[in-house]
């Protein structure tokens, strides 16, 4: 029976009319599940999610263990004794330099800085999308172009001159100063991303309500935003993992480490030269600190509905 | 009194002009049609009218009022969108009472037009449910009913039953002739569909490369166009055309082998001859044409003629005797029915 398929695939070839008229099966044979190749696809991924696993199978097996038991030197091996200690120590008592109440207060840092980066930035850039997209001006175009040339000037070249105008504008080394530098360069990614959804926004429906008497914000807010549910969890996953894990603006742009983000004082946890490196401590406090984005990450998955437009237009 | 009236309006996209100075009243009350093949300047035209495209120069008056610089919504038109555009997260219900809400209307006003509005177009069990759950016909009778919720001066219509299959198109077709009836507010639409143009229409309005061709009652422009583009565009099948020459106040017609004498004493030398498939009879007895193809429609048959100098003809037959492929035939007609126009510029000659 399984040539039937070689046969037809031949005559095909031969002849292509008599072959599309055949009604017998085509295509290639099935394969078994333990085929070369299946052995192949499996074995592959296999090893490539061990890479990926091992490392944070390490990180926290260490850091549930007591010294004593990490310098026995197996860091493949479960703990024997299982503690939480270095948790709770990289929490509320670890060292940088003078303080020692843990990662807590960079914890709080990092939330204060993100909660109204995040909303900042995801506000302002919706607005920015919907009116780029769909109340086009003179110059709209070109305004656009500036914003995403914004996005390719490196970093690097911008840290002095956003420190000159912190320092000016009287907020340099505080959360608000570092807010803002958020919220300008999360700017140029989100308007495209919000711009190029918009614009797949059927224009009837944007025309549809000018006729029914709705203005600018009130097709923003009754008409566009209930349709961007999706698009609104992609910039929050985006602007929170960013703004999250940013080190190099928080460095820069804080001058105090009480004011330290989260990232900044891992790094100083970690980096500490002074008394024994205590290395379960150091792995709960890296933990901790990759913790948000992982929630987020794991609790938006859901968000994502789509479909959301289907039945707007003819379909 | 909201009558809808042009005076010279121009519409320019940069520097091309899509829309030449159009002047066109609509009465008040009337359902007036802009029928035309693709990127004539209908859709834009009655985008105008709605506001949604600014006009370049002239003049639009809603009624009394000059609206041309004003808002959509302070024009007091309703728009039905060819894809219906309803808002996907709204219900039905939220749907049509959607203007009433933006212009700040009580609820309970608003809850006695909808209901009104559906009643007319029979959508009471669907109040509650979102677009997506509808069929296409719903969808578009739910767009309808939102422009009538909103109790317009002027209904506008923008090819509302492109997208609905035949079926449903016929009986959509209906359904807005009779809401006109019901409404009798003015009303304009937009369509490529002669068909649907001559079914709805109290006037039709012809238009080609943004400039009217031109403005009547469907018959009249069926039986009296004023140039040859009308006189093919008006009816189905489309009229015949074929080469003619004027001398002597009698038309020759080679393709047909005939003369008609009508006397035309304006015009002499080549001229384009229009026929109707219906005016047209097939003669046996004749040796001008091939039959290419026929079809039976039942009631009637359709009969596609090659002439022997290269010209194309439909002829309508009734009847019980019809032609069959490949008969050698003549064909002819009443002197009165054939229309002339002026091979140049197309312009009708009238006799």
């Amino acid at each position: 029976m399984a040539d039937t398929g070689m046969l037809n695939a031949a005559a095909a070839v031969t002849q292509p009319l008599r072959g599309t008229l055949a009604a017998g099966p085509r295509g290639p044979k099935p394969k078994n599940k333990f085929s070369r190749s299946n052995i192949i696809i499996y074995g592959t991924l296999f090893v490539v999610a061990l890479y990926y696993a091992l490392p944070l199978y390490v990180m926290i097996v260490t850091s549930l263990k007591g010294l004593p038991e990490i310098r026995m030197g197996n860091i493949f091996a479960p703990p024997l004794e299982v503690t939480f200690q270095p948790w709770v120590k990289a929490w509320q008592e670890a060292c940088t330099g003078i303080n020692c109440d843990g990662l807590s207060r960079g914890f709080w840092n990092s939330v204060r800085i993100l909660i109204p980066s995040v909303i900042l930035s995801v506000a302002i850039a919706s607005v920015n999308g919907y009116a780029l997209s769909m109340w086009k001006f003179k110059g709209s175009e070109v305004f656009f172009t500036i914003l995403m040339i914004g996005a390719f000037i490196p970093y690097q070249v911008m840290l002095y001159p956003i420190v000159i105008l912190l320092r000016e504008a009287g907020l340099y080394g505080s959360l608000t100063g570092l807010v803002l530098v958020h919220v300008a360069f999360g700017m140029p990614i989100n308007t495209l991303l919000f711009r190029n959804y918009f614009a797949s926004i059927p224009e009837e429906l944007f025309k549809a309500a000018r006729v029914d008497g709705a203005g600018f914000w009130a097709i923003f807010f009754k008409i566009i935003l209930p349709m961007s549910l999706p698009i609104c969890v992609v910039a929050l996953i985006i602007q929170v993992t960013g703004i999250w894990n940013d080190f190099l603006f928080g460095v820069t742009y804080i001058s105090s480490p009480d004011r330290y983000p989260m990232t900044v004082q891992l790094n100083n946890i970690v980096n500490s030269v002074q008394g024994v490196k205590e290395y379960n401590v150091n792995m709960a406090a890296t933990l901790l600190t990759g913790l948000v984005p992982l929630v987020i990450y794991f609790a938006s998955g859901k968000l994502f509905v789509r479909g959301i437009a289907a039945g707007a237009v003819k379909g | 009194m909201s009558g809808v009236t042009l005076k010279n309006t121009i519409k320019k996209y940069g520097d091309i002009q899509v829309v030449h100075g159009i002047d066109l009243e609509v009465e008040h009350g009337e359902f007036c049609v802009f029928v035309g093949p693709s990127g004539c300047g209908k859709s834009t035209l009655l985008r105008m009218i709605a506001g949604l495209e600014e006009t370049t120069a002239g003049q639009i008056n809603i009624g009394a009022r000059d609206v041309t610089r004003l808002d959509p919504s302070d024009r007091g038109v309703a728009m039905v969108f060819q894809t219906y555009a309803l808002y996907p997260h709204m219900t039905v219900q939220d749907n049509m009472g959607f203007g009433l809400k933006m212009n700040g209307h009580p609820k309970a006003e608003i809850a006695a037009k909808v209901a009104e509005a559906s009643r007319i177009l029979k959508l009471d069990e669907y109040l509650s449910r979102k677009p997506a759950a509808l069929s296409g016909g719903q969808r578009q009778r739910v767009s309808i009913g939102r422009a009538i919720v909103r109790g317009p001066e002027v209904f506008l219509f923008d090819e509302p039953l492109s997208n609905l299959d035949a079926e449903l198109r016929v009986e959509m077709r209906v359904e807005i002739a009779r809401l006109h009836k019901e409404i009798g507010a003015t009303m304009i639409y937009v369509t490529h569909d002669q068909v649907e143009a001559m079914t709805l229409a109290d006037k039709i309005v012809v238009l080609r490369k943004g400039v009217i061709e031109q403005v009547g009652a469907p018959m009249d422009l069926y039986r009296d166009p004023d140039n040859k583009f009308v006189a093919g565009f008006i009816g189905s099948p489309a009229m015949n055309f074929m080469a003619g020459e004027i001398a002597n106040g009698t038309v020759a017609v080679p393709g047909m082998k005939a003369h008609f004498d009508l006397g035309v004493t304006s015009h002499s030398g080549p001229v384009t001859v229009g026929m109707r498939a219906e005016h047209l009879v097939v003669d046996a007895d004749g040796d001008t044409h091939t039959v290419d193809l026929t079809e039976s429609l039942g009631g009637v048959s359709y009969v596609y003629l090659l002439g022997d100098t290269g010209e194309r003809i439909v002829i309508e037959e009734r009847g019980d005797q019809r032609s069959r492929l490949g008969d050698r035939v003549g064909i002819t007609i009443d002197a009165n029915r054939v229309y002339l126009f002026d091979a140049k510029t197309e312009a009708r000659i009238r006799t």
